[in-house]
């Protein structure tokens, strides 16, 4: 035999069987206890919307919704969300719960390089959710840990505003 | 050829108008490519153990146990990568006398910054090439570290590069007119020391690349998260060794840029040396403290800066000493004494003075390197400019606005040379000026502000004029040596179904070039926009160009499109001349329709044409060989640059008690020439803007005495985030170049260029009444404390 030294593999077998609803559907896996959800989600789950800015918190990069919550993904391990219902920036665009916020971004052109986009579309589908009108502060104040290099942050909250006005005029934006 | 380009009021007209970006809605949905989320088959992952020491002899470096951790596949040191890789030196040669010591992806004796890369790791995941990095020892011996411009300036302190005589990389001098003589003779002088914190780039995705070397075929793909993929190309195949042909850049999108990821970073190299040991391909993506120790930095420049004026506050002469420290090598292939440059030959831009005279000084230092960050040398000019004129102002006794009206040059002056040897085509200063007066309501703004004052509110108003440098010729790199285009190409074709397809050189980061091109293309053929696609970034696909860098994006790429397409129209029309048996300057392209030129009446579609020329070449006339796709490619002639301007002005409040600064409102009258989308041209302004801000307010890179970045996170080191930030207010002029039928010039930088100008006039505006005064980015608000001497 080839006499292979079974206690090499101890370490690197170590994963652990994590269950969540991910975008709807259920998904198992098994993940480092170390893993990252998000790392999980970019690289088991191959959901590369959701992205990584700073892996500590400060950034927004990694949002997404965990049931019903705008949760940092990269503050939590994938072991710690077992049992979640999870949605993602690719779910929630698929469902069409975002699209008015998605149409009226495209349309004031509150993305450049859209790393930053998929978190704030999850921070700003939450602030709709809790405030029905916010104001311009209120919404500033929602983004506050949304980190965006390109934009200059104005046409976010514009589309945002425009989006809140819309909705609460009962049409929607698009 | 003007009247076609502005008039928004016939079909396809996209020129000039606010049409969104057709690439945007997919990552709206999630749908990015970034070089982050790639993965490739049997690809590996490679991480890097760093230097603990700024300055240090590497003694020994043991990596037997990481050799043997299950999953790794390669342990690398300087040696094993200096066999394959050439070693390179950030020197251009139209900077006469710079040094920079020659460079390889690892060291091989010396580290010379805390953070730079040892030793790389290639392992099955990121995460066990981390885990094998705490298992490699290195012995290193402490040498003195050069942290500060005044001990690297130091005679006989310790030399970062041996060999030479002291830590200057660069001198310049410029000295035109009499300027002793004008200051001898001044009514009034002012003077001042500014210093400029280093700071960084911060894309919210870090550097990320994948190498993949394919040793069967002898070819090397690199997928990299840059703006200059031609000039990657160039760069692997000169230092592997690797014919060029067989070398391939892949720029897909990317998360950010700036100017901070067209440089020459030391572990990019090694990872593509990396995949050329392994035969397999390799990624990696920095983490955030990774970035922070290892992007580039910018400015950290001292500046001693004079200004003489006569008795009504006319500008006489300037005189500027600028110190730029920026780490132990110059950047390559750009250098890292661009920057110095730009600022010694961008003072006084606005102004009407003949007597100019400045040195530049660029010397190295145990830090990472500085080199070209949005906006290049112009926040430091321009604040040092702004700054003294007010202070000149103060002095005579003139408004700020007043004293730039006397002093600006008249904008039917030009075209114009500056003291400082720029040629300017044609400015708007006066124009902007005015404008910017209405904008801010400046004289309700100074009742407001002397209302409160009385209540022990202390606001500060501040403007500040810049000038910014696009559409750069060969004069910028190509003289120098440099292998960095200043031409765009384009390939066009028509495709069989009649929509057309544009390769073009130039890169997207988000600004819209895309969308700009596509505009342009659609406009100057007459098709609907969603008929045509632009695609980028590719070396195996887009012909070679300079990309996008330096604001040029929509100057030259925009204006190789355009000819492109008028190149393309014209053999459309050749055909379809033929096929109508009319004359070619009787018909016209209308919304994808051949019409009679005269009635608009349509033909034909443009489709129709295609198929016959694709498919039924046997019913043209004989000897006809229609040509559906055309090449074109377009390089900037006529004047060095395409200089822009435009001026600034904020609104802010600071608490003196606290010494927070809460920005009001912010403004900006910009001339960028011919806007081809107002809204991505807004855009540019609103992020620009507030990158500078970011610097003038929170942005500092800090480091300990012995050389340690101790801010190097995004906890520690403060970027603007949304609550700081204000509204800003945007208006236009619009002073077309001549020198392109476009006549397009950048405007990716105005923001950044003046935004820490205004707000250091603002700042020291509202704390005038306490006869204090700030000279230093970023303006802290212990500064603010320190010189309201309440700290
Ligand atoms: S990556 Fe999670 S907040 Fe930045
Ligand atoms: S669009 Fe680039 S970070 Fe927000």
């Amino acid at each position: 035999m080839s006499g292979f030294d079974e206690t090499l593999l101890d370490d690197a077998d170590e994963t652990v069987r994590v269950r969540f609803i991910v975008n709807g559907r259920k998904v198992a896996c098994e993940v480092a206890p170390r893993e990252t959800l998000v790392d999980c989600l970019r690289n088991t789950l191959e959901l590369t919307g959701t992205h990584a800015g700073c892996e500590m918190g400060a950034c927004g990069a990694c949002l997404v919704q965990l049931d019903g919550r705008a949760v940092h993904s990269c503050l939590m391990f994938a072991v710690q969300a077992d049992g979640a219902a999870i949605n993602t920036i690719e779910g929630l665009t698929e469902s069409g719960v975002i699209a008015d916020l998605q149409a009226e971004f495209h349309r004031r052109n509150a993305l450049q390089c859209g790393f930053c986009t998929p978190g704030m579309l999850v921070n700003a589908h939450e602030l709709l959710l809790q405030v029905a009108q916010p104001s311009r502060e209120e919404i500033r104040d929602a983004l506050s840990g949304n980190y965006c290099r390109c934009t200059g942050y104005e046409a976010i909250v514009d589309a945002i505003d425009a989006v809140a006005k819309a909705r609460s005029e009962g049409g929607g934006a698009t | 050829m003007s009247a076609p380009l502005t008039s928004l009021d016939r079909p396809n007209s996209y020129i000039g108008r606010s049409v969104p970006r057709p690439n945007a809605k997919r990552l709206l949905a999630g749908r990015g490519r970034y070089i982050s989320d790639l993965r490739l088959p049997r690809m590996l992952y490679a991480a890097f153990l760093r230097s603990p020491h700024a300055h240090a002899k590497i003694v020994s470096i043991n990596t037997d146990e990481a050799r043997a951790l299950e999953g790794v596949h390669l342990v690398a040191i300087g040696a094993d990568l200096a066999k394959i890789c050439a070693p390179w030196t950030g020197t251009l040669d139209h900077f006469k006398g710079m040094t920079s010591a020659p460079q390889l992806p690892l060291p091989l004796d010396r580290v010379v910054w805390a953070g730079q890369a040892v030793v790389a790791v290639v392992a099955e995941s990121r995460a066990i090439a981390e885990d094998a990095l705490e298992l490699i020892e290195v012995d290193y011996e402490d040498l003195l570290a050069v942290v500060d411009i005044d001990s690297a300036r130091d005679a006989g302190g310790p030399v970062i590069n041996p060999g030479s005589a002291n830590n200057t990389c660069f001198r310049a001098q410029l000295d035109n007119g009499t300027v002793d003589d004008a200051f001898a003779h001044a009514a009034h002088v002012v003077e001042e020391e500014f210093s400029f914190g280093r700071h960084t780039a911060v894309t919210l995705e870090p550097r990320a690349i994948v190498a993949d070397y394919d040793p069967a075929a002898g070819a090397l793909t690199v997928h990299h998260a840059t703006q200059t993929p031609y000039q990657f190309q160039d760069l692997y195949s000169r230092h592997y060794g690797i014919p060029e042909a067989r070398v391939r850049v892949i720029a897909t999108d990317i998360g950010g840029s700036f100017g901070m990821k067209l440089h020459v970073y030391h572990e990019d190299m090694a990872v593509v040396g990396l995949s050329i040991l392994l035969g397999r391909p390799v990624k990696y993506v920095a983490d955030r403290i990774e970035s922070f120790v290892s992007d580039i930095h910018a400015r950290d420049h001292r500046v001693r800066a004079r200004m003489a004026l006569d008795a009504k506050g006319e500008i006489l002469a300037m005189d500027v000493l600028d110190l730029t420290a920026i780490g132990a090598f110059s950047t390559y292939p750009r250098t890292s004494v661009v920057e110095g440059n730009q600022v010694i030959r961008l003072m006084g831009a606005p102004y009407r003075f003949k007597n100019y005279r400045a040195s530049l000084e660029v010397i190295f230092q145990n830090k990472v390197q500085t080199s070209q960050y949005r906006a290049v040398g112009h926040p430091i000019a321009c604040a040092v400019t702004e700054r003294l004129v007010d202070m000149a102002a103060a002095k005579v006794g003139l408004d700020p606005f007043a004293i730039r009206a006397q002093n600006f040059i008249a904008d039917d002056a030009y075209p114009q040379t500056s003291p400082t040897g720029y040629r300017f085509e044609a400015l708007s200063h006066q124009a902007s000026l005015k404008r910017l007066h209405e904008l801010m309501n400046y004289d309700g703004l100074r009742a407001e502000q002397a209302d409160l004052r009385k209540r022990g509110v202390y606001r500060g108003i501040g403007i500040a004029a810049f000038v910014e440098i696009t559409n750069p010729s060969p004069a910028f790199y190509g003289v120098g040596g440099a292998r960095i285009s200043s031409q765009d190409g384009a390939i066009l074709s028509l495709t069989p179904s009649g929509e057309v397809r544009c390769l073009i050189s130039v890169t997207e980061q988000g600004q819209g070039t895309e969308a700009i091109i596509n505009q342009i293309v659609a406009d100057q053929l007459g098709l609907g926009q969603e008929h045509v696609k632009v695609i980028t970034g590719d070396t195996e696909v887009t012909p070679h160009g300079g990309a996008t860098w330096a604001c040029r994006g929509a100057g030259i790429g925009g204006e190789t499109a355009l000819q492109a397409t008028r190149l393309l129209k014209r053999n459309i029309l050749e055909i379809a001349a033929l096929i109508l048996q009319e004359q070619p300057s009787a018909l016209d392209i209308i919304d994808g329709e051949l019409v009679d030129a005269g009635t608009r009446n349509q033909r034909m579609p443009i489709s129709e044409i295609a198929r016959i020329a694709y498919f039924r070449s046997d019913t043209l006339p004989p000897g006809t060989q229609a040509q559906l796709t055309v090449s074109h490619h377009f390089a900037p002639q006529g004047y060095p640059f395409a200089f822009t301007n435009g001026i600034q002005g904020c609104s802010l409040e600071v608490d003196v008690e606290t010494g927070f600064i809460k920005m009001l409102k912010h403004f900006i009258v910009e001339d960028c020439g011919r806007v081809i989308n107002p809204m991505l041209v807004d855009e540019q302004l609103r992020g620009g803007i507030v990158q500078g801000l970011g610097a003038a307010l929170f942005e500092e890179c800090r480091y300990s005495e012995t050389g340690q970045l101790v801010n190097g996170s995004l906890a520690d080191y403060l970027v603007p985030m949304p609550t700081e930030m204000p509204d800003i207010v945007i208006a236009h002029v619009e002073t077309p170049t001549a020198d392109t039928v476009l006549g397009a010039k950048g405007v990716g930088e105005a923001g950044t260029a003046a935004a820490s100008a205004c707000v250091l006039n603002a700042v020291n505006d509202a704390i005038a009444p306490f006869d204090a005064t700030i000279n230093s980015i970023p303006i802290t608000p212990v500064k603010v404390l320190k010189a309201l001497k309440r700290f």
